[in-house]
């Protein structure tokens, strides 16, 4: 089985954001960006299948700060292939990160067909755009999100995968192979790699690269101003020792008749 | 011709959901600015009977047949397709539900347009239309004005269910159109074990996040829970981790919750949580992080460590019940 | 005279595999255990083992590696030195051979218990196992009394260079350490500084729990980051650090002086005793730590601290001195609660706790940052909390000066 898994970054969120002079994007002074949290997932849902089927898992991604890292650490976990796409501008929207990917998948060498293209249904900076059905549509391939689960008949071509809705519900669907799922969590948390590995993977194993194409227009979104949020309605804060906290908020609650 | 302002209609298990009369609030708030029309968009098997509860829409555009059963993104596409482009309207507006997900993310693509995700709140500005979004699990705001026609996905709880609903009665308009099959088949629902508590008919809800670092602690919660005839339940790391059961999980892929009293221990608030909880008549937050965004929904937040307050919390409790 | 064990050079080995141990002292050194279970009978959680110590080594010696691997075992170990000190034959599980034993349970195990994992994921990003900033580490300077210098911002020569660590500068109550060891250094005069943020954890944990490379790569780092400065000597708050210091990093080139801050104080005693002002009136018993005295033999140097601070009485545990029962924190135990949890163990800090409040003593002192929270919150769990408090022998000394 081929499995093509996209990778992204997203700025930590562990690193205080801050708007940079412009007024309209984060400043990357002290920006660090992480593994997209279900891509991720993705990866290893990509790891599971290939226990379970067999084949080989190739995962592309964006040249950015960090990438190599991740590359190898996912080498180290067991996938096969890891290209990066090189040469792409800075600064670039989830709509325009898919349409770079989807143009560069096919002409880079090996990497389609896939029987899976998988990659995280969602990330914290998608402003314009959900990755993975925008590469659905331009790879002409049908597509499923929010996806939590699913077995595979590969002489069938078709994969029946579980999806997440609302209040613990999910549903059953029968998609046909190829397709892009959308992974909101991989079937098993990710697994941990040891650091040694992937220093050792680091020297003895390549990552490959593809020049990125020429960007194509896709349609915009203009940011007018970023900032933080001021709450719309604040909290009243309640101060003191954890004993006055308690005593405080007890008041609170006898005064609304809840205790 | 004037540019109409759409809203999606959402249905769940047969009915047009709450987060759909969000929408028409805000939707009405926004044509009328502009001075046109706002039309909802009911697609579906037999849908006709549910255009009477949209009376806060101008008109109600319904498309019936049975490959839209489901809220499949390719046949919802196809024909939203059409209906674009023979009404041409000027913005699209679609809840950001995990029911609504897969249009959302497909439609831009099928109709060419640009898409603006996560938009807290909307706003007329010159004539244009403005959109609020929170970014990086709301740790930033971002104003955005796109080009139109665009497709923008709205929070649930921009605004109130009830300003919403009218009693009015819609003028409806069937159309025909006929989708293809879609390759990716709905086969069934999967509903979620019975779990032991309905937290959804709970009156005080003790709700643990990240910052509850062990399973130990959840016994510490459910420790407070009872001094309050209450349960605990969850934000999705939690439920994830498994050290609570999926019936217990609060926010955008859990339950929507309304109690009387909601604490949220640990939890930072991000807006799918927020999605879940934040109709509760008193939130009170702890959480080490004074940047947390769940100070934003709670009325009363304490910068604090939970594994301090909530033994005082369970103590006080005790003591002024007088057990 | 300090008791010190035989401190068989763990880096001479630093090559040594489970495959190769006949190849180094150290290895072959497992032959001539005479399996009389001191080890085991000593293990905190020894009862608990498939695989403990004494058929670990057994089963090593037959090279039936597979079955250690694939138990739970060594999951169970806290790395607290209690085996390696009782054994006749001086043979270092603790430092030496288990951490190579653990490293391959790692890679066999499908799934690490996801605290565990998300503690080492975090020591690797961020420097810190609480996935905290390395921005914030330096924090808590703004709250100190003293001044507090930082060598990236004023990088001349310092006489201490004060490896603060990282329970202590990110959690509130190791923050009260550093403001106690802050403002003794200061009344001492001494001339110290501070890394700040771009201080790491030095992964003495990650290397006695399952992670070599995390260790190398912590390891290569901090030896870089001190090769920027001129200090004479390094002072740390931390007994795992200062193990690291003293064992692993040598490997690398390490040769400062090095002390805990523990010891540094206490030769500094006689400058310190006509500073005491305030009586105290506690009675105090004392928490050996694992590293600093199982391991290093620094057992007088807390007590005579302890016995000078005005109005303190000091009495002794059932379990002292080189018998003293680890807190649990070691080896990744402090990751590991939840999956002890799962096992209904008893928490080693409870147990700890109630050989504590049978002394009578109002006070338990520490001098390891991991004690604070684990032996504070089993406080609380065995009700204990109201007549007895935790205190880092440093913040007594801090109390005890004005």
């Amino acid at each position: 089985m081929n499995i093509l898994v996209l990778l992204r970054m997203v700025p930590d969120v562990v690193e205080e954001l801050e708007v940079a002079p412009d007024g309209k994007s984060l400043n990357d002074e002290f920006l660090r960006l992480i593994i997209n949290e279900s891509d991720n997932h993705a990866l290893e849902q990509a790891l599971l299948l290939k226990e379970r089927y067999g084949g080989a898992v190739t995962v592309i991604a964006m040249d950015q700060p960090e990438i190599d890292d991740v590359l190898f650490t996912a080498l180290a976990k067991g996938i096969d292939r890891a290209v990066k796409i090189t040469g792409a501008e800075k600064g670039l929207t989830t709509r325009q990160v898919a349409s770079l990917v989807s143009r560069a998948m096919p002409t880079t060498p090996n990497v389609l067909p896939a029987d899976l293209v998988i990659t995280g249904c969602q990330a914290i900076d998608d402003l314009d755009g959900q990755v993975a059905p925008l590469l659905a549509y331009d790879l002409k391939l049908p597509y499923l999100g929010l996806v939590t689960g699913m077995e595979v008949d590969l002489s069938a071509r078709k994969a029946t995968v579980v999806r997440e809705y609302a209040g613990g519900v999910r549903g059953e669907f029968d998609v046909p192979l190829p397709a892009v799922l959308g992974i909101q969590v991989a079937e098993r948390p990710p697994r941990y790699v040891p650091v040694a590995k992937v220093r050792a993977v680091a020297k003895s194993q390549q990552i490959e690269t593809a020049a990125a194409g020429a960007l194509t227009q896709v349609p915009a979104v203009d940011v007018v101003e970023m900032k933080k949020p001021e709450a719309a309605g604040r909290a009243e804060m309640i101060e003191g020792s954890p004993e006055e906290v308690a005593a405080k908020i007890c008041g609170i609650l006898a005064e609304r008749g809840l205790l | 011709m004037a540019r109409n302002i759409w809203v999606l209609a959402e249905q769940w298990k047969g009915q047009i959901s709450e987060p759909t009369y969000e929408l028409l609030a805000l939707g009405r708030e926004v044509a009328d600015a502009m001075g046109v029309s706002l039309e909802a968009v009911v697609l579906g098997d037999q849908v006709k009977g549910l255009a009477g509860s949209l009376g806060v829409a101008d008109t109600v555009i319904t498309v019936e047949h049975p490959a839209l059963a489901h809220a499949s993104s390719e046949a919802y596409g196809e024909v939203l397709a059409q209906l674009a482009k023979q009404k041409e309207p000027h913005a699209i507006l679609i809840p950001l539900t995990n029911a609504s997900w897969d249009v959302i993310g497909l439609l831009p693509a099928q109709l060419h347009m640009p898409f603006v995700n996560f938009c807290g709140d909307l706003k007329v500005v010159d004539g244009k239309l403005q959109a609020k979004c929170l970014l990086y699990g709301g740790k930033m705001e971002v104003t955005v004005t796109p080009e139109t026609p665009a497709i923008l996905s709205i929070l649930p709880g921009t605004r109130p269910v009830d300003q919403g609903r009218a009693d009015k009665i819609p003028t409806v308009e069937e159309v025909a159109i006929a989708p293809a099959e879609p390759h990716v088949k709905f086969k069934k629902y999967i509903e979620p074990e019975a779990g032991e508590v309905d937290i959804t008919q709970m009156d005080v809800l003790v709700s643990i996040g990240r910052g509850i670092q062990t399973p130990d602690n959840v016994e510490l919660a459910e420790q407070l829970a009872e001094q309050f005839g209450g349960a605990v339940s969850g934000s999705r790391p939690v439920i994830d981790q498994g050290w609570l059961p999926l019936s217990r999980q609060v926010g955008k892929s859990g339950m929507k919750v309304k109690p009387k009293l909601y604490l949220a221990l640990g939890i930072s608030g991000a807006p799918e949580h927020q999605e879940g909880m934040k109709s509760s008549d008193c939130i009170i937050a702890v959480n080490m992080d004074p940047q947390a965004p769940i100070f934003s929904v709670a009325h009363y937040g304490v910068v604090g460590d939970l594994f301090e307050v909530v033994p005082c919390l369970i103590e006080k409790a005790k003591a002024m019940k007088g057990s | 005279m300090a008791e010190t064990t035989t401190g068989l050079d763990q880096n001479s080995c630093d090559q040594m595999t489970l495959e190769t141990l006949r190849e180094f002292p150290e290895g072959r050194n497992i032959w001539t255990c005479i399996q009389c279970g001191l080890c085991t009978g000593t293990c905190p959680y020894g009862e608990h083992m498939d695989y403990p110590p004494r058929r670990i080594i057994g089963l090593l010696r037959e090279g039936m590696l597979e079955e250690i691997y694939n138990s739970e075992s060594m999951l169970y170990c806290v790395a607290c030195y209690a085996c390696k000190a009782k054994c006749p034959r001086s043979i270092d599980l603790t430092g030496i051979l288990l951490p190579l034993v653990k490293e391959q349970v790692l890679i066999h195990r499908p799934e690490l218990p996801a605290e565990l994992q998300k503690a080492l994921e975090n020591m690797l990003r961020y420097g810190n196992p609480m996935g905290e900033s390395p921005r914030k580490r330096a924090l808590w300077v703004k709250t100190s009394e003293v001044p507090i210098r930082i060598l990236s911002e004023d990088r001349r020569p310092t006489d201490v260079l004060w490896f603060v660590e990282c329970y202590t500068a990110f959690y509130p109550r190791g923050q009260d350490n550093c403001r106690a060891t802050a403002k003794i250094f200061n009344r001492l005069g001494t001339d110290f500084a501070i890394l700040g943020n771009e201080e790491k954890c030095a992964g003495e944990c990650g290397r006695l729990s399952w992670e070599s490379g995390l260790f190398s790569t912590l390891m290569e780092y901090n030896m870089q980051l001190f090769a920027k400065y001129k200090f004479n000597r390094i002072v740390t708050s931390c007994t795992h650090a200062y193990d690291a210091f003293k064992y692993r990093y040598p490997v690398l080139g390490f040769d400062y002086e090095l002390e805990h801050t523990t010891t540094y104080f206490a030769r500094h005693l006689d400058k310190l005793k006509p500073l005491m002002t305030k009586k105290l009136n506690y009675t105090v018993t004392y928490h050996d730590s694992c590293c600093l005295s199982r391991h290093n033999g620094y057992y007088d140097e807390p007590r005579a601290i302890l016995e000078s601070l005005p109005g303190v009485k000091l009495v002794e545990m059932t379990h002292n001195r080189i018998n003293s029962i680890c807190c649990g924190g070691g080896g990744g135990g402090m990751w590991l609660d939840t999956y002890y949890k799962t096992k209904d163990f008893e928490r080693l800090s409870e147990r700890r706790v109630k050989e504590a409040l049978a002394t009578g003593a109002d006070v338990l002192a520490v001098s390891c940052a991991y004690e604070i929270s684990r032996f504070e919150d089993a406080l609380k769990v065995v009700g204990g909390d109201k007549k007895m408090i935790v205190r880092d022998i440093t913040e007594l000394l801090a109390e005890a000066i004005e």
